[in-house]
């Protein structure tokens, strides 16, 4: 009994993937399950689950065998994982990451093994301009365009001068970029702190002391529950203005609750967005998980619809690469954000919103659509990008 | 830089030094009693971490789940000790590495299985949570100013045990002469059992206090139980006093340094250099002065007496 | 000398030289990398060897050698060096300049103070390569261009590259076995047992045992311009403690200064991660307390096991 298991476990699956489940469409998929941003890759996996349990486990008429692969926020882990899911399971598609950096790890063995890698979140400038890839999509957005719209944010609301902190890692750097980009007022001071970052009071204490009208950060996961708690627990809220990407969002509120009410964040999506399969996901996501659902769950959920789109229109055959990445780049599904087109480089066109924290009734906190800030908005890396 | 700035940066350091004297006594007394490497006295921070979220969840009061912790952490450790520690006294450096690491393997990953990989928070006590108006412009929260004047308490309290007591002068005996103390009808065992109980419960101890600020999570221990080697080679090896100097030292030392490296380094060079330079700096600023150290002064800055080398 | 370890020695690498035609032949091709994976792990380990088993010098900082060679290797790639030959030149001379630095100074103390003062380099090489942002800093760095040997790339592909990973890691296991053999290793062994008697016969130790560290430091260094060549990547986890860590446990698990202890080490711990992991996820579970099995019950490591007979002239 443990000799069979033991040389299956070393004969691996390859035997396996090539006779057994030769029908099966197999999807790897590689998020961060692990440490203070585990909720993120967590909604991914159960948005992409919702969708694949809502069309009877399958993607485009084909039975899907799902490979989940935590990448533990560490690059070199992130790389043997996805190594593995190409080189021993033989995926079709592999989805991921949550995170930049663990993108930047894993991308050329998938796209050099020519799979199809899409990022259900991470979408950084390096694969958006001239090292674009065919083999790369990313149904999320591009990392700068969350900040450059909270930029026309801030100039919309007339703040004067801004403290800028971020993580010190692509996504980070990204999202202050592109920050300084559209805003037309004073950055007062600009903090890099390390990713997983566990204890700001030595930031607050710069922060009140920099006199600045608001603070812009990017904090996703943990690190945002507990800067939007310091922030709170050190009085700060009273005397300056807190906006964000992806710090105050639907994984970070049930931490954060009411010290969150009223904070203002961009994004291009929110779970009270009118729209009517977004209604229905949204009902669904909640009864089948009790919890709501944030943009993660939203864009994995929209990834599972991309594939089911594009595998059904190459008939189920996955092998002829060109066939699939027309099919997928036609992106020809409901999107819940409402309109969704990819541009030439593969990163999405959409409309960008501005939201703003609320607590329902049932004294849940979620994310709320105020107004749409700018429509069918690219990126400005795509012009380099020769696809 | 404000004074008040500068002052909130104390503070954090004073406490991140007291949570390590917390672990770094255990570990230095196991290690200067029993000449025993324990690479797992970092899990039991964990486990009092765990500890207390779980028994918040289950009785719902922090300040019950603080003693419980502390009863469990100590049965914990007295259970290590029996089943694995008691039969690697004997043995080489080496081998207590390699089972102590198996043992943090197991532990590490046993905490993923039994609490999900992801971070976990408790909430502080009411009555602790809040903050106090330092200056005009700066609050400090009143748990952390709880931490410190538990961790200093704790620590008094081990000074005098030490210092004072019967079981203290025996510790301190048998850091030295293990046999004499042994040939005068001392039970050696018993006293290296009872070291290793509150070693283990006071690192214990940390985990619990540090759970309502810090992330709880799988490996926690990890990097704290490295930080803490380098407060006791600081320190001196066996040495209470020396663990709690290094320990304050390494604390401000690196939370001033963390704060203050890249506004230091963006005066001589530009901006984005010293973001990128600054935080690889501070980390590294602890082992700098631990080696330093043990160029200059091999023994640590407070030697226990006799310690053989 | 012919003792069952030399036996084992040429099943092992008879093993690994036929492996390339075996293992497609039952169609996994996948196993390959996990050897690779494991020869890599074996090269540093058997240079750890040197200092542990026969130096008696515990280094927990071992691993920020692989760091630099990975590192000087990364970086040459990205300034366009590309012969193989020429980055192996940097290699040696990089992690030889750093190793000689801080030799000089860690070894002005000895034992568990050794240990700790090689952490402190350690980290302080981590760190330094944390902020190295023009070369990836945290996230790493994935090259996108490898090495190539007078612009043939043999020394990048599946069994090209195997059988160059193989052919130094059987150059570095009989150097290793010659050096501690000679006169130099009795002497490094001699220090290690009893250094005040050593010195009173007139050796300079110091000098002996900073040249061990840095033999033992280049090897490494060589590991980490291979794993460069097979993993396309390279980030500043390799130089962690934690790596620094688990090659102790490659020499210790595997057997203190024996002929083949590193080399069965590394493969016992790649074929059992692999294993467990294949039959169960928390696989940890298991492996940790078989650790402290091993350590309970099997004192002399993997070598001893496979050796019942002990090389090491334990009375019959």
């Amino acid at each position: 009994m443990n000799l069979t298991h033991m040389s299956a476990g070393l004969a691996l699956s390859a035997a396996l993937g090539t006779t057994a489940f030769a029908e099966d469409l197999k999807i790897g998929m590689v998020v961060t399950l692990s440490g203070p941003p585990a909720a993120l890759g967590q909604q991914i996996v159960d948005g992409f689950q919702l969708a694949l349990d809502e069309k009877g486990g399958m993607l485009g008429g084909q039975k899907v065998e799902l490979i989940v692969e935590d990448d533990e926020l560490k690059p070199d882990v992130a790389l043997l994982k996805a190594t593995s899911l190409v080189e021993r399971d033989e995926v079709d598609f592999v989805v991921g990451t949550v995170f930049s950096n663990m993108l930047a790890a894993i991308f050329k063995p998938i796209v050099q093994s020519e799979t199809f890698l899409i990022s259900p979140n991470a979408g950084p400038s390096t694969f958006a301009g001239k090292n674009c890839n065919p083999y790369f999509f990313a149904t999320s957005y591009q990392n700068n365009q969350n900040a450059e719209v909270s930029g026309m944010i801030a100039n919309a609301q007339g703040f004067e001068s801004i403290f800028a902190m971020v993580p010190n890692y692509q996504a980070g750097r990204d999202n202050m970029d592109g920050f300084k980009q559209t805003f037309e007022g004073t950055v007062t001071d600009e903090v890099f702190t390390p990713l997983g970052h566990q204890d700001f009071s030595a930031e607050l204490a710069r922060i009140s002391t920099s006199d600045a009208d608001a603070l812009f950060t990017f904090m996703p996961g943990g690190m945002g529950v507990r800067l939007v708690k310091q922030f709170d627990n050190a009085g700060l809220s009273e005397n300056m203005k807190f906006m964000s990407v992806f710090t105050t969002d639907e994984t970070t509120l049930p931490g954060q609750q009411d010290a969150a009410v009223g904070f203002l964040a961009a994004g291009t999506w929110a779970p009270d967005m009118p729209n009517e399969a977004n209604t229905a996901f949204v009902a669904a996501f909640e009864a089948k998980y009790g919890y709501i659902p944030g943009s993660y769950a939203m864009q994995a959920y929209d990834t599972a619809s991309l594939i089911d789109s594009a595998v059904a229109k190459t008939g189920g055959d996955v092998s002829d690469k060109d066939a699939v990445r027309a099919a997928l780049k036609e992106a020809d599904f409901t999107s819940l954000r409402g309109d969704f087109a990819f541009n030439n480089n593969h990163y999405p066109v959409q409309d960008f919103q501005m939201l703003n924290v609320v607590k329902r009734e049932d004294g849940k906190f979620h994310t709320s659509f105020v107004s749409t800030i700018v429509e069918d908005y690219a990126d400005s890396f795509h012009q380099d990008c020769e696809m | 830089m404000s004074l008040s700035l500068f002052l909130i940066l104390c503070l954090n350091g004073l406490q991140y030094g007291v949570l390590l004297f917390l672990i770094a006594a255990g570990l230095t007394l196991v290690f200067g009693v029993m000449g025993f490497i324990n690479l797992a006295h970092g899990v039991q921070y964990m486990v009092g971490a765990y500890l207390a979220f779980a028994y918040v969840q289950l009785t719902g009061s922090f300040m019950l789940a603080v003693f419980l912790s502390l009863g469990t952490a100590l049965v914990f450790g007295l259970l290590l000790e029996y089943l694995v520690f008691r039969h690697l006294y004997g043995r080489s450096h080496l081998d207590q590495v390699l089972a102590t690491f198996g043992i943090i393997i197991f532990l590490n990953e046993l905490a993923k299985v039994l609490f999900g990989p992801a971070t976990l928070t408790i909430a502080p006590p009411d009555f602790l949570s809040g903050s106090i108006q330092l200056t005009e412009t700066l609050r400090y929260p009143v748990y952390r100013f709880a931490t410190i004047v538990a961790g200093l308490a704790v620590a008094l309290g081990l000074f005098f045990i030490v210092s004072y007591t019967r079981i203290g002068m025996l510790i301190r005996a048998g850091a030295t002469t293990p046999e004499m103390v042994s040939a005068l009808g001392v039970n050696i065992q018993r006293l290296f059992m009872i070291v290793f109980g509150v070693g283990a419960m006071l690192a214990g101890f940390a985990g619990v206090i540090a759970a309502p600020i810090f992330a709880i999570e799988p490996g926690m221990g990890d990097n704290i139980l490295i930080v803490a080697f380098v407060v006791i080679i600081i320190g001196g090896i066996g040495s209470i006093g020396g663990a709690f100097v290094a320990a304050l030292l390494v604390g401000l030392i690196d939370t001033l340094g963390r704060s203050l490296a890249t506004t230091a380094l963006s005066v001589v060079f530009d901006a984005s250099f010293a973001n990128q330079v600054g935080p690889a700096l501070a980390s590294m600023l602890i082992y700098i002065l631990m080696a330093t150290i043990l160029v200059v002064r091999p023994k640590g800055l407070l030697p226990a007496k006799g310690v053989a080398p | 000398m012919t003792d069952r370890s030399l036996i084992l020695s040429g099943v092992l690498f008879a093993l690994l030289l036929a492996a390339p035609v075996l293992l497609p032949l039952i169609g996994e091709s996948y196993l390959l990398g996990l050897i690779i994976k494991a020869m890599l792990l074996a090269i540093a380990a058997i240079s750890l060897d040197l200092l542990i088993g026969h130096g008696g010098m515990v280094s927990l900082g071992h691993a920020a050698f692989v760091g630099i060679g990975a590192y000087t290797a990364a970086i040459g790639l990205e300034n366009g060096v590309e012969n193989i030959l020429v980055l192996l030149a940097m290699t040696l001379a990089m992690t030889g300049l750093v190793a000689l630095v801080t030799g000089i100074l860690a070894l002005r103390t000895s034992g568990v103070y050794f240990l700790m003062i090689t952490l402190a380099f350690g980290q302080m090489i981590y760190f330094t390569l944390t902020s190295l942002a023009a070369y990836g800093g945290d996230d790493g760095l994935t090259l996108w261009s490898l090495a190539t040997l007078f612009g043939s790339d043999v020394v990048q592909s599946g069994s090209g590259l195997y059988f160059v990973v193989l052919g130094t890691l059987f150059v570095t296991w009989l150097g290793i076995y010659r050096i501690s053999r000679s006169r130099f290793g009795r002497v490094l062994r001699a220090a290690r047992d009893n250094p005040e008697r050593a010195e009173v016969m007139g050796y300079p130790i110091t000098r002996y045992r900073l040249i061990a560290y840095l033999i033992a430091a280049m090897i490494a260094g060589v590991s980490g311009l291979l794993l460069v060549q097979h993993a396309e990547f390279v980030s500043p986890a390799l130089a962690a403690w934690q790596r620094s860590g688990d090659l102790i446990v490659v020499v210790v698990l595997g057997g203190l200064g024996t002929r083949n202890g590193a080399i069965l080490g590394a493969f016992f711990i790649v074929i059992v991660e692999e294993v467990l992991g294949a039959i169960i996820h928390e696989w940890r579970l298991i492996y940790g307390p078989l650790l402290v099995l091993m350590v309970l019950f099997a004192k002399g490591g993997l070598s001893d096991l496979l050796d019942f007979k002990s090389s090491r002239g334990t009375a019959p």
